[in-house]
């Protein structure tokens, strides 16, 4: 008789057991390869009305996984130091074979990343992913969400271009603005009385160890958190409430194959577009790749116009619009910040906005429109018109986190089914 | 109790020693941590490189011209050094109530800067050419009206639209919320100028 172990495999074969099985049930016996997949994979279940919103998670850890797949190619030949990062960048980009397909994949890969990431964030809110039991999945994503940022800015800063530097600057000497400490924190981040070789090193040992370590660690934090509590839906109801006399959830479907299979299809159109952009636009315009970013950096010769990349420009566009420089920090971090508490500022009884009322529904929806409103006043100069826009919409940004407790108890909501709605196709 | 083999005697294991020990090592490993932090923390300032770097520059000043400024580079940040007319020096007067630290009260200054010229002599004007708001470099704009019709001549800041007069204080309305700053200088003779030290030694 042969036993089962808690892996599912037999622990004992006959002796006469073709060689591939024994040596899988030899591994299993001492790694729980089948144990993971049968929990995590084929047992996992997910409710079996994903719709396309629910592609951008798993786009978002193959851009992760691109991203460090053409990082490590680009570090063998990216050589740090202000005399020799930016050469280095234009050696990868003429010289080295198929230098200018890596760094491009690698450009418009941060910019894809963040793309994916903001719209799977407007798909919590849309559905109200981050509710109760999900507070703590919620704020691993945002952590994410975080580290990237700091991956992207501090990644931008190694070509060594003009807009690497003075980007550096601004941003850097944004820590300036906290009272007291300020100025000796600036100089200890630089390294230096200005941005110098010593911040450029820094930088990249962050940027291509430190963060992606950080990263990856979030990943896995947010992806247990997300198994152990289950995925959300689009109706916002708890699938593991309704389960069939196996004792599997009425309204879920195992993740792989059913979900595994349907995410290559959204990964082959995310492609297809990424494709596009690295072949025939990689700079999108000036968006993903900035011009003054193909002169050297140079501290004597500030950018007529600085803007961080688009992905920044939101928060840029609020620090810019306060005419008081340490309120305009506090506003820019109290815009990123925010986020982290929604969890407990939405009030609303239902998790969807199938089944929320008006009020909801037109917050986010000014919200939306206002983060991109800000996103694209940020790469604007900060004058006339543009500024008083950018107070309008940084007003209708913060109302929509600071008035949520609010409008959301006050929202007339509709009954949820007891059930998920589910056509077949 | 009775049902275990072997019975642990309540009264013989003093709980509170434990935890007196298990807070004692944490609190003991706290500490050694946070001196273990310091190499690692202090590697970030600048080096003995970068400080021996950082030492003050001569500027010859019998090559300025009226009206014109000129910028050695002193620890990495650009030094507007601007020969003041006396019809630029005029012009830093008279518009006190339209700037936010008119007697640079809450800016950076050493003491013999703290005047409304800020400078040891009207003429020179010595400034760190570097933003107060997030480190840009202003533009010089010296002329009257040049960018409106009461504009009296100074700097202008490209990245977010600072706007600070010929003594680098800044205007209000501007996202900067102090002057312009005035690095630590002195005439060792009467024609040349030393950025980055004066008589109370080097920066």
């Amino acid at each position: 008789m042969a036993l089962k172990s808690a892996s599912g495999v037999p622990a004992t074969l006959p002796a006469d057991a073709p060689v591939g099985r024994r040596l899988w049930a030899w591994i299993n016996r001492r790694l729980p390869v089948n144990a993971f997949i049968e929990t995590q994979m084929t047992g996992y279940y997910a409710p079996k009305n994903f719709n396309i919103w629910y592609f951008f998670g798993s786009i978002a850890l193959v851009v992760l996984v691109l991203q460090l797949l053409t990082g490590i190619f680009l570090t063998m030949f990216y050589q740090v130091g202000e005399k020799t990062s930016f050469d280095s960048v234009e050696y990868v980009m003429r010289e080295v074979n198929y230098g200018w397909l890596i760094r491009y994949l690698h450009s418009t890969g941060a910019s894809a990343f963040f793309i994916v990431v903001y719209l799977h964030m407007f798909r919590a809110f849309l559905y109200g992913s981050y509710k109760k039991p999900r507070e703590l999945l919620w704020l691993f994503g945002m952590a994410v969400y975080l580290a990237l940022m700091a991956e992207a800015f501090m990644g931008y800063v190694l070509p060594w271009g003009n807009m690497s530097f003075w980007g550096a600057q601004v941003i850097v000497n944004l820590f300036g603005t906290i009272p007291g400490i300020g100025p000796g924190l600036v100089e200890w981040i630089r390294g230096d009385y200005g941005i110098a070789d010593a911040t450029l090193n820094r930088f990249f040992a962050l940027h291509v160890a430190l963060l992606p370590l950080a990263l990856l660690l979030l990943v896995v934090l947010h992806l247990v958190a997300l198994h152990e509590s289950g995925s959300n839906n689009p109706d916002g109801i708890e699938i593991h409430d309704k389960v069939g006399a196996d004792g599997k959830p009425l309204d879920g479907i195992p993740f792989h194959p059913y979900y595994s299979v349907k995410d290559i299809v959204g990964i082959a159109v995310f492609f297809v577009l990424f494709a596009i952009v690295v072949f025939f636009v990689p700079t999108l315009g000036g968006l993903f790749l900035e011009a003054p970013n193909f002169e050297p950096a140079n501290p004597l010769s500030t950018p007529e116009h600085i803007a961080p990349v688009w992905y920044f420009t939101p928060f840029y566009a609020i620090l810019r619009a306060v005419p008081d420089q340490r309120m305009g920090a506090l506003l820019m971090l109290l815009a990123v910040v925010s986020f982290l508490f929604v969890p407990w500022l939405d009030r609303s009884p239902v998790r969807s906005m199938r089944y929320r009322g008006w009020m909801s529904r037109t917050a986010l929806a000014l919200f939306a429109l206002s983060f991109v409103m800000l996103g694209y006043l940020g790469l604007q100069p900060a004058e006339g018109l543009y500024v008083v826009l950018a107070r309008v919409f940084a007003v209708i940004y913060f109302a929509f986190f600071w008035l949520m407790p609010i409008y959301t108890k006050l929202d007339p909501v509709k009954p949820v089914p007891e059930r998920v709605v589910y056509h077949a196709h | 109790m009775a049902d275990h083999a072997v019975v642990v005697d309540d009264e013989a294991v003093d709980l509170s020693r434990r935890r007196f020990l298990t807070r004692a090592t944490i609190a003991t490993g706290a500490v050694g941590a946070a001196f273990a932090a310091v190499p690692f923390i202090e590697s970030w300032q600048p080096s003995e490189r970068a400080r021996a770097q950082g030492e003050p520059v001569q500027v010859d000043l019998t090559k300025v011209e009226p009206g014109q400024m000129v910028t050695p580079v002193w620890r990495k940040q650009p030094i507007y050094v601007v020969r003041r007319t006396p019809d630029m020096v005029a012009r830093i007067a008279g518009h006190d109530a339209d700037l936010k630290d008119p007697q640079s009260k809450d800016s950076t200054q050493p003491p013999y800067a703290l005047n409304p010229q800020r400078s040891r002599t009207p003429e020179f004007l010595v400034l760190v050419g570097i933003c107060t708001h997030l480190g840009c470099l202003p533009k010089q704009r010296f002329s009257a009206a040049e960018l409106y019709p009461s504009w009296p001549g100074g700097f202008f800041c490209p990245c977010h639209g600072s706007r600070f007069d010929l003594a680098g204080r800044v205007f209000d309305g501007s996202p900067a919320s102090i002057n312009l700053r005035v690095p630590p200088y002195s005439y060792p003779k009467p024609t040349t100028l030393l950025v980055g030290a004066d008589e109370k030694g080097s920066a």
